[in-house]
């Protein structure tokens, strides 16, 4: 029981960074909270089953859905975020939760109403581990976590764009008037964190074996949450909350049976958080002043 | 002729939401993305007092008015502590929080929610569906009327300041806390007076019915129409609420017509429709001017509306 729950934990946590790392760096950068982009997991997970419908190949699936959804990303961020800026972080806010809205009526009109299957196999042996079972997916899953995280503190810490990254959080004009090219940092954040979302929108489906219009709901929320709790603009805090929190929910929906989904769970978790410490569990480093 | 009066309560109930959460988000410049989980909790003790316990509508009003006014105080002392993002991050988490409660908690009928909802009697008589209309647009007078009144007392051009620069109201002694907490617990009871209304009309209370998405649909018609603005506000409810009847079409589409017109108005004009500098109300004001009403307005809210819009012609400061 111990073992399962750590491995669901940390596989739930890592589909969690997977979806909540791209909005931290798009925080940093912008100050904006860019609900929207759970919108591009499930874009993510609709291509994702169209291309493996047809080619069988979860690879090409994959592929084709991390260029679809950067590219609405890239849309997004040029048509919509960019030009209201300056009027401040509410109005960004409830902007992509409009699109985000509107793009879950589109899924519906599109693809139906109901849940279709996915049911790919991946190409990954099903693991035991001290009674626990890790299916193929969660593996994948897995790996894709470790990835993300190494490649972000190695981004981050070791690249131009890192630095550039760095340097635009902490003051875009300032950073732009010592030639970083700001607008291309924000493309490219934009890029990476809507591949992500459709890489995780794909592994989510694949995992849970279905895909629906609102599958992006509770992640939409989970990683406001998550972002927050991780300390707003601090990507490496954004990944050691979204284990924190993969691993709290399965832990108190296994043992304590807690009468509330587990979905509320991180929910009043966080409204505790907010009110304790509403610089988040770790201080952004690289944050806004 | 029935089927319109359903729809017109319907559409004041929204109203009168709409003008609520005018108070925190356009007077204050609150954030809050959670009106209707204040509805929801108006109904749901509506509904739960009237039919577990047998107390009459005319006394589930006050009530409703009150368990959501102290819920709102709750999430006024939170506002606090917050600002803005987070604030509205804070209040999406409460919309699920509180729905999760309907749907979890015994006391609120778990997930099929409250049903059988008695009919209001007045004088000896159920109530029929205009008789629904009359208290809503009653109740939509008594919420307008205290928002126009707000707009010109000393509390709301407090709240104005706060919204404006908070610390320099500060520094002109306006006790912003106290204000701040106030302004959302009257936004939430004059929300919940509507969750009176909604539960006996409709006869059935859901949990889904109070969740994020209606949130934002009330914040919708809010933007839609002009924050900070009375006449925004019912215009938004009025047509935003009438357009999926209106047009059959839409209504498949409904949440896709507001996730777009929210994305769409933000985007080019963020006033609204009738906020302060909005193309068609800068119109509208010198329309207004050249026109002056001769005749004393009729009655209701229609009166309350030419009232406000009036005061904002160029007679205004």
């Amino acid at each position: 029981m111990f073992v399962s729950s750590l491995v669901n934990g940390v596989v739930i946590g890592s589909l969690y960074t997977l979806i909540a790392l791209g909005p931290s760096l798009v925080y940093g950068l912008l100050r904006v909270l860019d609900v929207a982009n759970a919108a591009a997991l499930t874009l993510g997970a609709y291509i994702g089953l169209e291309v493996y419908g047809r080619t069988h190949s979860l690879w090409l699936a994959m592929l084709v859905a991390v260029l679809v959804a950067a590219v609405f990303g890239l849309a997004l961020q040029r048509l919509l975020y960019l030009p209201i800026l300056d009027r401040g972080p509410l109005i960004t806010l409830i902007a992509s939760i409009g699109v985000f809205i509107a793009m879950e009526e589109v899924f519906r009109l599109a693809f139906g109403p109901y849940r279709l299957e996915f049911p790919a196999t991946v190409p990954l042996p099903t693991v035991h581990v001290g009674g626990a079972v890790v299916t193929g997916v969660q593996l994948l899953i897995l790996v894709f976590g470790l990835v993300v995280l190494v490649g972000t503190w190695y981004v981050l810490r070791h690249t131009r764009l890192g630095l550039a990254w760095r340097a635009t959080s902490q003051d875009r004009l300032t950073a732009q008037a010592m030639g970083v090219n700001t607008g291309m940092v924000i493309a490219t954040i934009f890029l990476i964190g809507y591949g992500l979302a459709a890489v995780s929108g794909v592994l989510y489906a694949v995992n849970y074996n279905t895909v629906f219009p609102t599958m992006g709901d509770i992640p939409a929320y989970k990683m406001l949450a998550i972002i927050v709790l991780g300390g707003l603009g601090n990507p490496l805090g954004t990944i050691a909350a979204a284990m924190l929190l993969g691993l709290i929910e399965t832990f108190t929906v296994a043992y304590a049976g807690f009468a509330l989904p587990r979905d509320a769970v991180a929910f009043i978790v966080l409204i505790v958080v907010l009110l304790v410490r509403p610089q988040g569990l770790l201080p952004a480093e690289a944050g806004n002043s | 002729m029935s089927y319109l009066i359903v729809i017109a309560v319907t559409i004041v109930i929204y109203a009168i939401v709409t003008v609520s959460l005018n108070i925190v988000v356009g007077y204050v410049g609150q954030p809050n993305l959670a009106q209707s989980a204040f509805l929801g909790l108006g109904a749901y003790f509506a509904a739960i007092f009237s039919t577990r316990y047998g107390v009459s509508f005319w006394w589930t009003i006050p009530l409703s008015f009150a368990v959501a006014g102290v819920a709102g105080l709750g999430l006024g002392a939170v506002s606090l502590r917050l600002r803005e993002d987070f604030l509205a991050i804070t209040t999406i988490g409460v919309n699920f929080v509180v729905v999760a409660l309907f749907q979890y908690m015994p006391f609120f009928g778990g997930a099929t929610g409250m049903y059988a909802i008695p009919l209001p009697t007045i004088a000896g008589h159920q109530f029929d569906n205009t008789d629904f209309l009359i208290v809503g647009l009653v109740m939509l007078a008594v919420v307008v009327a205290a928002s126009f009144h707000l707009e010109r007392a000393w509390f709301g051009q407090s709240l104005a300041a706060i919204r404006d620069d908070e610390q320099a109201a500060c520094s002109v002694g306006i006790p912003v806390a106290s204000y701040k907490v106030a302004a959302f617990a009257l936004s939430a009871a004059f929300a919940g007076m509507a969750g009176s209304l909604y539960a006996p009309f409709l006869s059935v209370v859901t949990p889904t019915s109070f969740g994020f998405t209606e949130s934002i649909v009330i914040l919708s018609m809010l933007i839609f129409g002009g924050l900070g603005r009375i006449r925004g506000a019912l215009v938004g409810a009025l047509m935003l609420g009438a357009l999926p009847e209106a047009f059959r079409f839409i209504s498949d589409y409904r949440l896709l017509t507001f996730g777009v017109i929210l994305v769409l108005m933000l985007r080019f004009q963020p006033q609204g429709l009738l906020g302060e500098d909005s193309a068609l109300s800068k119109l509208a004001s010198r329309a207004l001017a050249a026109f002056r009403p001769q005749a004393p307005p009729l009655a209701g809210e229609g009166a309350l509306m030419e009232k406000g819009t009036s005061s904002n012609g160029p007679s205004r400061d």
